[in-house]
């Protein structure tokens, strides 16, 4: 991959809590329009890599470059580096709760996020098609003055997803979004998630085969906190290492 | 526009309605402009309560709607008090010095003058002269400003270290209570330049206004209250219904996911709490003129956690609910410790309610907590909801 189309690059992170490498080396890259699934057994470090990338764990060492200037997010902020256009997806579904679905896609919207612009700022008409937009492509536009708290689990995992979509973010990251989920919904969830990665980078950390499978793309296998393979699914499977790591334990 | 906020928050027409019902018919029973059917004291209590239900309005912002916890407000409350009181003193000493001054053979010198206020204000500190942090007593506009200043500045630099530092719940409470016992404690020193534990008094007695009766300058402080309360009411209303509103709910409910939704959490946080602490120092500065005096233990932790309860038990999250709580409660409060509640005679044992008054309300917030966590407010909604079911 050359510099031009890679969006997301992380060169030799390494990250230990209380000695334990949590993050070993680990080198990894993501192009601008790029559906891509993580795997892993238990403690590889997915979810750690997530948050090295929003900036929630900061890196030992190593470098991340992001966009076509190569900023390194290791100095930034969480709040700036999801204004620069990561947006992530928690593992347990995380929205406002006690607030309208509406209203939580309003939130998200891409626009200036500073306490004031947001005091003045009003909906205007763009705004209100773009949520009618968002609304549909996760399939909750009948539920839009529900308050979000009532929403089945699948649902809230879209409305979240939505709210990543409203953020117009160029990198989306997305934790075990099929978790809980009854068979319709995993492939609702897939068909979004496909779509969302036709313009942008969708990384995907996933402990269901099958589903990483129907999400047709490239996976990459983290053990121990770094690059284990990395291909399509047949392939990585067809590894004997990662047959070890996955079945020898 | 104007119209559909009006719609969208029918609340405040009807705020408003029973305010102006209840500040007009305190009017009119009033003994400096009405018949006189109500005491200048009770006009008094009534103002004081409005300028308590206007502290936990501000109080309500940041628990009710930001989550953020504070135990600490008073701190903001009593130093309001303090730098209007600072003006009344000054001005005030000033106008009875120069007065017994007039009768001197010789016309007194400035610096006489200066001496002369000097020691009468500090002499019960063992002192005479003025401190420095009196520079601007004898200005009302600019010690109007410090109201608004200091306590915004102490919010300020205290929220942004807090919040900096992602200190969150209980732990935050913690800290807030910490300052308004440091500073109560630093005030309680007779070199702190505020006359230590006698604080400030005389403040009912408006410089220039001798010859107008406490009961007239009664009414005209159950009226700004009334009006700052109002228009306060009005404002958080406003800030609380739109997307800014809902940005600071999302902070009560999921800081983290807002964060990452790319939100500045702290930047939002200072903002409310600083908005919050000035409102609650214009509170202060309008309760205490009607209070007479202000010292170091009206910003002891005990008075900040009554404001909790008072919100708590009114149902925070809603405005209306807090001013209802801090209403009904120091209302009621003021009745029973003012020792006009009949005893209850047990037989074996006489409940004096003066003394059993705190047990009351301790076990009413207990009850409020367990059985209606939506507090008086709640009951409020309930009533809305089933007349439009």
């Amino acid at each position: 991959m050359t510099r031009a189309e890679t969006l997301l690059e992380l060169d030799r992170i390494s990250v230990a809590f209380d000695g334990f490498k949590a993050i070993n080396e680990l080198s990894f890259a993501i192009g601008s329009a790029e559906l891509r699934a993580i795997i892993g057994p238990n403690g590889a470090g997915k979810t750690t890599m997530m948050d090295i990338i929003t900036g929630k764990t900061r890196a030992d060492s190593g470098q991340i470059k992001y966009g076509a200037h190569a900023v390194d997010l290791g100095q930034m902020s969480e709040s700036a580096i999801a204004q620069a256009g990561i947006g992530r997806k928690f593992q347990r579904p995380t929205v406002f709760e006690n607030q309208t679905v509406f209203e939580n896609l309003v939130l998200a919207l891409a626009h200036d996020r500073s306490p004031f612009s947001v005091l003045k700022y009003r909906m205007g008409r763009a705004d209100r098609v773009r949520i009618d937009v968002l609304a549909e492509e996760v399939g909750l536009s009948d539920h839009l003055t529900r308050i979000a708290g009532e929403l089945s689990h699948g649902q809230k995992q879209w409305l979240e997803i939505g709210m990543l979509l409203a953020q117009e973010p160029r990198l989306l990251l997305v934790d075990e979004p099929a978790a809980g989920m009854t068979p319709e919904e995993r492939e609702h969830t897939t068909d979004i998630l496909v779509r969302a990665a036709e313009t942008r980078a969708v990384m995907v950390v996933e402990h269901d085969m099958e589903f990483v499978r129907r999400l047709n793309c490239r996976v990459t296998v983290l053990h121990e906190g770094s690059v284990l393979a990395e291909g399509s699914i047949d392939h990585v499977m067809q590894d004997r290492q990662v047959i070890e790591v996955y079945l020898g334990r | 526009m104007e119209r559909t906020f009006l719609v969208r928050n029918p609340s405040i027409l009807i705020f408003i309605g029973v305010l102006a019902v209840v500040t007009l018919g305190a009017t009119l029973l009033s003994e400096g402009l009405g018949v006189g059917l109500l005491s200048t004291s009770f006009i008094k209590t009534l103002g004081k309560t409005l300028c308590l239900c206007l502290a936990a309005l501000a109080l309500d912002l940041v628990w009710g709607y930001c989550g953020i916890l504070s135990l600490g407000h008073f701190a903001f409350f009593g130093l309001g008090g303090y730098m209007i009181g600072m003006w009344l003193m000054y001005a005030r000493t000033e106008e009875i010095v120069s007065a017994s001054l007039a009768n001197a053979p010789l016309p007194a010198t400035p610096l006489e003058i200066r001496e002369a206020i000097g020691t009468q204000i500090f002499g019960v500190v063992g002192g005479s002269d003025i401190p420095m942090m009196w520079s601007f007593a004898d200005s009302l506009v600019l010690q109007l400003l410090l109201v608004l200043l200091i306590p915004g500045l102490l919010a300020f630099v205290f929220g942004w270290l807090a919040f900096r530092s992602r200190v969150t719940g209980v732990y935050l409470s913690i800290l807030t209570q910490a300052m308004t016992l440091a500073l109560s404690l630093y005030l309680f020193q007779n070199d702190s330049g505020l006359r230590g534990n006698n604080g400030l008094s005389g403040l009912q007695n408006l410089p220039g206004a001798d010859d107008i009766p406490q009961a007239l300058i009664s009414v005209w402080f159950l009226w700004a209250s009334a009006v700052s309360l109002a228009m306060v009411y009005i404002i958080s209303t406003w800030l609380m219904s739109g997307k800014f509103g809902s940005a600071i709910r999302a902070i009560r409910d999921d800081e983290n996911r807002l964060r990452y939704l790319g939100y500045s959490v702290e930047g939002y946080k200072l903002v409310v709490f600083v908005f919050s602490a000035v409102i609650t120092a214009i509170a202060g500065a309008l309760y205490y003129p009607q209070a007479g005096i202000v010292n170091p233990a009206e910003m002891a932790p005990i008075a900040s956690i009554y404001l909790v309860v008072w919100v708590a038990i009114g149902g925070r999250g809603r405005l209306y609910g807090a001013v209802i709580g801090a209403a009904f409660v120091s209302l009621v409060s003021s009745w029973f410790t003012g020792g006009q509640v009949p005893d209850l005679n047990l037989g074996f044992y006489t409940v004096k309610w003066v003394d059993w008054w705190l047990v009351l309300l301790g076990f009413g917030f207990v009850l409020v907590t367990l059985y209606a966590p939506k507090g008086l407010g709640g009951l409020v909604d309930m009533l809305v909801r089933r007349k439009e079911a």
